[in-house]
């Protein structure tokens, strides 16, 4: 109470009561306090300055500050600072950091990248982390791919061909699946008889009777799988058309159905329903030819062939 | 003179005061924001942005009804690694038929600003209805419905119209329509025209056929039409990398 009142003698109120006594004293702000204010005051003078600031007609004021960078068509130019010139010159960086080994990519052959150990470090490391950002959702992390949807990379089966040119040709332009759905060409039981012959050609159990006149279908004008698949049935790379007789199931899923007569109605359906899927985007647009290079030798080293 | 300023002018009138509290908090507001609208280039200058088809914005609609944005933006950064992962930095233009936009601020997945194209419709679909079947790691819910709930139609000229009124060039008359022929070009001009809208809608759906059901439209092909066309619409390789220096 005594201080209170000791105060009241040296500090002045804002000069009201509120509710008859109740008053407000009025303190200066403290020393440490106004002279940050000041600070803070000059720091941003300072900061007009330097940087884009100040709307003023129909733009703004650039500030003193400049980022020096090389554009696209190889001219050096210098701008205001703001963080899309900073991007050009940190991306400067960057391709001059990489460029020796881009370099390297872009003047040797597939295979000569393949069997330089150097080369080969870069690709896995370049190599896995474009995969993981632009393979991997659908071939997944490993290149293992989904069946029933995206296929495995890691294997020794290609749709479309597992040598290096066939794989930089399936990343630059994308693939597209399709196989027309039998059930409205065919009856049932010629499915049936189907799905037994393609279940006799991966060495599944089949009816031997119905895999006959499955045979005789598959080869005749009237269901045409040859034409696609191939009169030995081991598919065409060409058109992108399976192999059947080499137990690696994509699209019908083989391996998840459970006993003998599962498995061959999974093939069935497959027959029946037909595909318009297997839709493979074109990479050209979107990655760089250097950065497609260097997937397509690290692809092939998941599991290329021919 | 001999000016006394009093706190109790405001304390004690408290229309005034609140008058002053407005003035005072939309100070930041102001010079933040109403500048943008004078400056010449604050929205770049670029070929190609349209608005979105009627399919299209029924999947933009869908895609805020599910508050995709809560986990996903739609604004690429200028940055090195957001260059390497998503592809060039987002332009103002590209979303300046967006209302609202779609910027976010929040990344629990990847930025989708760019995702138009980058992966199959089938891939969206199955990674739609069950997204760990085709990334193990996500944690995204699933969306079942999607594909089993048969896409309303029948708003959508109204939908487009309550667009047009904020901006969006759909046209409802002739000379609209005409108008947007000379800046769209006739194949778009045609699919902005609000009478049409059902009509449209139909076709685009029935062509895409996003969802690979081809007994009807679900709102998962609007929802799929619309995320194939994200970030698609400008075409980079026109342009040198420093083209859009000079707006920022």
């Amino acid at each position: 109470m005594s201080d209170q009142k000791l105060q009241s003698h040296t500090v002045q109120t804002t000069g009201h009561a509120w509710d008859g006594d109740l008053q407000e004293y009025n303190n200066p702000l403290p020393t440490w306090w106004v002279y940050t204010f000041y600070a803070t005051v000059v720091f941003a003078l300072i900061y007009w300055t330097i940087y884009p600031s100040w709307p003023f007609g129909k733009g703004w004021i650039g500030g003193l500050s400049d980022v020096t960078y090389v554009n696209s068509e190889g001219v050096t130019r210098t701008h205001s600072w703001n963080t899309r010139a900073l991007y050009l010159a940190d991306q400067n960086e960057a391709v001059a950091a990489q460029k020796p080994y881009f370099d390297k990519v872009d003047s040797m052959s597939y295979q000569q990248i393949a069997n330089d150990p150097e080369m080969n470090g870069f690709i896995l490391s370049a190599g896995k982390a474009l995969f993981a950002d632009n393979c991997a959702p659908c071939h997944q992390a490993g290149g293992q791919g989904v069946v029933g949807f995206f296929p495995n990379l890691t294997d020794d089966d290609w749709l479309y061909g597992g040598s290096f040119e066939k794989i930089h040709e399936t990343l630059v332009q994308g693939r597209r699946g399709y196989m027309p759905a039998f059930s409205e060409v065919l009856a049932a039981d010629q499915i049936d008889a189907l799905a037994n012959y393609v279940a006799s050609q991966a060495g599944l159990a089949n009816d031997a009777a119905k895999a006959r006149a499955g045979d005789a279908l598959f080869h005749s004008e009237t269901a045409a799988c040859f034409y696609c698949h191939g009169v030995d049935a081991k598919g065409r790379k060409e058109i992108g058309a399976p192999n059947l007789t080499d137990k690696v199931w994509l699209w019908a899923n083989v391996p998840a159905a459970e006993g003998d007569e599962s498995k061959v109605v999974a093939i069935r359906n497959v027959i029946a329903s037909g595909l318009n899927k297997g839709v493979m985007p074109a990479w050209a647009g979107r990655l760089s030819p250097e950065q497609i290079k260097v997937l397509t030798v690290y692809v092939h080293e998941l599991g290329g062939g021919l | 003179m001999n000016f006394n300023f009093k706190h109790e002018w405001i304390e004690t009138n408290i229309g005034l005061m609140a008058v002053l509290t407005m003035l005072a908090i939309s100070v930041g507001g102001l010079v933040e924001i109403a500048p943008l609208f004078f400056i010449d280039k604050t929205i770049e200058k670029v070929e190609g942005v349209r608005p979105y088809t009627p399919l299209e914005q029924r999947g933009r609609d869908i895609y805020q009804r599910e508050g995709c944005y809560l986990c996903h933006s739609q604004m690429i950064r200028p940055f090195r690694d957001e260059k390497l992962r998503y592809g060039h930095y987002s332009l103002a233009a590209e979303s300046q038929y967006d209302h609202p936009f779609q910027w976010g601020s929040k990344r629990t997945g990847p930025d989708l600003a760019r995702v138009g194209g980058k992966y199959s419709n089938e891939w969206h679909v199955q990674h739609l209805v069950a997204p760990r079947s085709m990334v193990p790691e996500s944690v995204m819910p699933n969306y079942p419905w999607l594909l089993a709930t048969k896409l309303d139609i029948s708003d959508v000229s109204d939908r487009m119209k309550a667009l047009r009124k904020v901006g969006v060039p759909y046209s409802l008359s002739q000379a609209e329509y005409d108008a947007n022929v000379k800046q769209f070009g006739e194949t778009v001009a045609k699919q902005l025209h609000i009478p049409d809208a059902q009509k449209n809608l139909v076709e685009q759906a029935n062509f895409g056929n996003y969802d690979g059901d081809r007994s009807g439209i679900s709102e998962m092909d609007a929802l799929i039409a619309y995320l194939q066309v994200l970030g698609t619409m400008v075409d980079f390789s026109k342009y040198s990398d420093d083209a859009f220096v000079g707006n920022r």
